[in-house]
């Protein structure tokens, strides 16, 4: 086991330098990993699926769905994978991590974008850069697909006047022939800017011992 | 006497310059009251018996008085102030705080630059000093019973129930160990060092060399709390940021636990001298006591006044008096019990409101909101009144070295203790706080009233420096409230500390809040571990599963978080609408002309024989048109019934809104539907009605307006109020309709019918319009529903 674990402590190394997680959380992240994939080397949608935790999840699917987008791997590839191996999960997992006391401004900013692209990835279903209306509704269908039929109602007006939001912030003047397309990136961000992304979508990843990892299966 | 008084100063009053400006005027109205009330508590200070000596010191104000003892038969006038003494006084005092406020304000410059507590406690001073002069006893306001039972719960309810719990339970760790483990190293530090100089100085033995060390030990915990009435009151005028806000305010409201364990461990063994290891150990038991037990005695009385309100739907006028009442008790249950009251009051709001505010009316919510804010609001005046009226008052005993060496303590403690404590609450925290965050804290912390009424309890007999304590403690007071208070603001805009975003909260925010909860929970499931995502994913479903039907009447019980803040957000729109005189349009937070036409997809318009095309409605028609509505609106608004106790219970006024909703609703697609006219051949489909709407249709058992064609032939105006599948949504523009897709579950409400090509030769183009406006005013004029009066009636002639 001695070269194998010296040959995976390297691999490592490199993911440390790429989504700047430390070791620890790495090895941590990579058990569970191993944990989910019945101790195969990738990880297909049925694996993430099987976790009960998430039954009650309104938008597993979506989560689901994120981790095989290819949008999520910074690598300005579209489409979606079949089965992801420990570097892609590590990718998706890395728009989780909190800032530090030592961010700077700068990169408070680029993480808060990066942020906010994968929620905008997670919306934008066809991937053609913008959300339209229809893509909307589905994101707040979802959202209330818990709560029966008074959700369902509700869905449509709400993500009417959502979108009715965004549109009146960003495009104050529209003659009423004028169509508004869809929410483009640039108009997610103004809208969300108020949320501060950077200290909200994040979670804490252990360092510690791993002991709890085995209570989520 | 009064009476009199009061006639001969309004008697000067216009006498005076009257080219004066209002506020001069105002000012001047303020000080003849504060010199009546200095005049009148002497009156009742030294109390009627001795009528000469009343006679002796009513002297420059009274002259005009004359007692009206003549010797008649039969007293036709006489004057019994004792019989009303209490109740006047303190009206005279709530009077006063009052218009100290209203004077505050009108004095334009001085409110941005001293914050309002240090102003009433001046004012306070000058009372006292008034009375003092007076050569009168000052009454005993800083009675700690009444500051206890009285003065203090309104501003803990009031704090408690409109505290934001998201970023409260967010922040709870570092809450509390600023909180206990703060208090504690304050208390422990101050009285220690000061048990140390008090014990120097050798040379000259003082009276110092008296004091042990639990009595020091006793007055440093009183004075290391950090008060939430003066933190409310310099806070609220300098809008930071809600993390820091909450931290310094939790802070002090979580405190008092400590507090409370600290003083009474104190007092009880500092008549013996010597506190041994079990009752550390003890009092360390008794913290963990008051504090659960406090919060526990909060959330049994909120949960009962959450269930209480569930069935109050018939009896709606006494709503708010049972959120006052419920919280009140728990507190004094709390205090009955020697546990912490403030804990007990800030459970019960929080515990309470969620599941109250989804029963309860708008209207009691808004009476709930605004008494609440009144009485915080006076309670605060008074407080900062008496704490000055006190100062003048109690017995002082200055002692330099004691007191500055507190002073100084208090900053150097306050200081020490937050660096250390965020040193170690920043290794568990994910947004760290920073240096400026610290500064903010540190300097935040001001002591108020609480430890002056505490410093008050003390028994003089065991405790014979009590004197000397209670300067101490107010020179504190007033150095945090002065000093800190004053300086505070200035600071914040030096270090450019982040302010309170003063956006309202929009439905994306909304929307995305609740993703982002869900996807958190989901990526940490996925990882395995069980954070705080998931725990607060149990709880919530644990909520909605189980509490929330229990506590909440009827169909609301079901009702998700998202779709009641829209619904929420709807109504508030409503209301802005109505108080804004009725505009059509949604008013939006930056004026736009972008409508719900802007983002439905465009239909293709089908091929229509050009015979059938629809009139193009003129500029003028349209504006015309567009008058009536507006005009409409507002006499609906006006024609709300003026009401009595009665027809309160069934609430006209919710009845009109969501009339006016509906009306609302009907209005703007109407409206979008005569600009599409004119750009359009087709009329697109109606968006869905709101489930606002939807709800107040089958709540208040609709009527429908309903217009049974007579003939196609003429513009109707048809407002139809009938839900989407009932027969009475007759659809007037069948022939159209017939022509493209039938979007027939979709209700049509206002719409205008083009005459189609056969007219009749007895209806000119004028008469019809004028028809029109006529069919338009009276389907709008007609207030609310009737029964027999619309429903089958066409409104055809």
């Amino acid at each position: 086991m001695g070269a194998s674990q010296t040959h995976s402590e390297h691999k490592f190394q490199d993911l440390v330098d790429k989504t700047g997680f430390s070791l620890e959380q790495i090895i941590n992240l990579h058990k569970r990993f191993k944990q989910l994939s019945g101790n195969e080397d990738t990880i297909s949608r049925e694996n993430l699926d099987s976790i009960p935790a998430l039954a009650t999840n309104p938008i597993r699917k979506q989560i689901i769905e994120a981790f095989f987008d290819k949008r999520n791997q910074r690598q300005d590839e579209v489409g979606s994978f079949h089965e992801i191996g420990f570097e892609q999960f590590l990718m998706v997992m890395s728009h989780f991590r909190p800032p530090t006391l030592k961010t700077t401004e700068e990169e408070r900013e680029v993480m808060r974008r990066e942020k906010l692209r994968f929620l905008f990835n997670m919306h934008d279903t066809d991937s053609d850069g913008t959300i339209t209306l229809d893509e909307y509704r589905k994101v707040v269908e979802e959202l209330l697909s818990k709560s029966g039929a008074i959700g369902l109602e509700a869905a449509k007006a709400i993500a009417d006047a959502a979108m009715l939001e965004v549109a009146s912030t960003n495009v104050p003047h529209m003659e009423p022939d004028e169509f508004y397309e869809g929410i483009t990136f640039e108009h997610f961000e103004q809208i969300l800017k108020g949320l501060e992304m950077e200290s909200r979508m994040h979670i804490r990843f252990l360092d510690v011992n791993t002991t709890t990892m085995h209570c989520g299966k | 006497g009064v009476s009199c008084f009061l006639q001969t100063a309004c008697q000067c009053l216009p006498g005076c310059d009257f080219g004066s400006s209002l506020p001069e005027r105002a000012l001047l109205l303020v000080l003849v009251l504060v010199f009546l009330q200095g005049s009148v508590l002497p009156l009742g200070a030294a109390s009627s018996p001795d009528v000469s000596h009343q006679d002796k010191t009513d002297n420059h104000k009274v002259e005009a008085q004359g007692h009206n003892y003549t010797k008649k038969a039969f007293p036709v006038l006489s004057i019994d102030y004792h019989y009303i003494q209490t109740p006047f006084e303190i009206s005279l005092w709530v009077l006063l705080a009052s218009l100290m406020k209203l004077g505050f304000h009108l004095i334009p410059r001085l409110s941005s630059i001293v914050p309002e507590s240090c102003l009433l406690i001046v004012v306070g001073l000058l009372v006292g000093g008034l009375i003092k002069l007076a050569g009168e006893q000052v009454p005993p306001v800083m009675n700690t019973r009444l500051f206890f039972l009285c003065l203090l719960p309104p501003i803990i309810l009031d704090a408690g129930y409109f505290l934001p719990i998201r970023p409260f339970m967010e922040n709870l760790g570092t809450i509390l160990m600023f909180a206990v483990v703060g208090t504690l190293w304050n208390a422990f530090f101050i009285g220690g060092l000061l048990y140390a100089v008090c014990q120097i100085q050798p040379d000259n033995p003082s009276s110092l060399h008296q004091i042990e060390l639990l009595p020091c030990l006793l007055f440093g915990s009183i004075i290391s709390a950090v008060d939430p009435v003066a933190v409310l009151a310099v806070f609220e005028e300098i809008h930071i940021n809600e993390l820091l806000h909450i931290l310094v305010f939790g802070e002090s409201l979580l405190n008092d636990a400590v507090t409370v364990v600290l003083y009474h461990l104190f007092e009880e063994y500092s008549g013996i001298g010597t506190v041994s290891v079990l009752d550390g150990f003890l009092g360390v038991i008794s913290f963990l006591v008051v504090a659960l037990g406090g919060v526990l005695v909060g959330a049994i009385y909120g949960i009962l006044a959450a269930f209480t309100s569930r069935f109050t739907s018939h009896t709606r006028v006494i709503e708010p008096l049972f959120v006052f009442v419920y919280s009140y008790m728990a507190y004094l249950s709390a205090e009955m019990f020697h546990l912490s009251g403030i804990m007990a009051l800030i459970a019960c709001g929080a515990v309470m409101r969620p599941y109250v505010e989804a029963n309860i009316s708008h209207k009691s919510h808004t009476t709930i909101k605004y008494f609440l804010k009144m009485w915080s609001s006076v309670s605060e005046t008074l407080i900062f009144i008496f704490l000055g009226v006190a100062t003048v008052d109690g017995p002082h005993n200055w002692n330099w070295t004691f007191v500055t060496v507190t002073v100084i303590l208090c900053l150097v403690a306050r200081v020490i203790g937050v660096v250390g404590l965020t040193y170690v609450i920043n290794k568990f925290r994910i947004v760290k706080l920073t240096t400026k965050d610290q500064f903010i804290v540190a300097y935040g912390g001001l002591r108020g009233a609480i430890a002056f009424s505490l410093g008050f309890l003390l028994d003089p007999a065991h405790f014979a420096m009590r004197e000397m304590f209670l300067t101490a403690i107010i020179t504190v007071i007033f150095f945090t409230v002065f000093v800190q208070g004053m300086t505070i603001k200035p600071l914040v805009e030096l270090l450019a500390v982040k302010k309170k975003q003063e956006a309202k909260r929009s439905i994306n925010e909304e929307i995305h809040t609740q993703f982002l909860d869900h996807l958190l929970t989901g990526i940490e499931d996925i990882c395995g571990h069980y954070g705080h995502h998931h725990w607060k994913d149990k709880l919530n479903r644990f909520n909605k599963k189980y509490v929330k039907k229990c506590l909440i009447a009827g169909e609301r019980s079901k009702e998700p978080q998202l779709i009641a803040f829209y619904h929420k957000m709807e109504m508030k729109q409503a209301i802005e609408l109505v108080e804004s005189g009725g505009g059509v349009k949604l008013p939006a937070a930056m004026p736009s002309t972008v409508s719900m036409q802007n983002i439905q997809p465009k239909k293709p318009p089908p091929a229509l024989p050009p015979e059938r095309a629809l009139p193009q409605l003129s500029k003028g028609r349209e504006e015309e048109i567009r008058k009536i509505l507006r005009s409409n609106l507002q006499r609906t608004r006006q024609r709300l019934r003026s009401y009595n106790r009665h027809t309160l219970v069934a609430d006209p006024y919710e009845d009109g809104l969501n009339d006016f909703l509906i009306k609302k609703q009907k209005i703007i697609e109407l409206e979008k539907k005569i600009t599409e006219m004119n750009n359009y051949l087709t009329v697109p489909s109606a968006p869905p009605d709101s489930p606002t709407i939807t709800r107040a249709r089958l709540a208040s058992d609709p009527q429908a307006y309903s217009v049974k064609p007579t003939s196609d032939s003429v513009p109707t105006i048809q407002v139809d109020l009938a839900s989407p599948q009932s027969p009475d949504s007759v659809n007037l523009m069948d022939e159209f309709r017939n022509a493209r897709q039938p979007e027939q579950d979709e209700d049509r409400g206002l719409m205008m019918k083009p005459p189609s090509e056969a007219k009749g030769p007895k209806r000119p183009e004028d008469a019809e319009g004028a028809k029109d406006q006529q069919r338009l005013m009276r389907c709008l004029s007609d207030p609310g529903p009737s029964a027999d009066e619309d429903e089958d009636e066409p409104f055809l002639p």
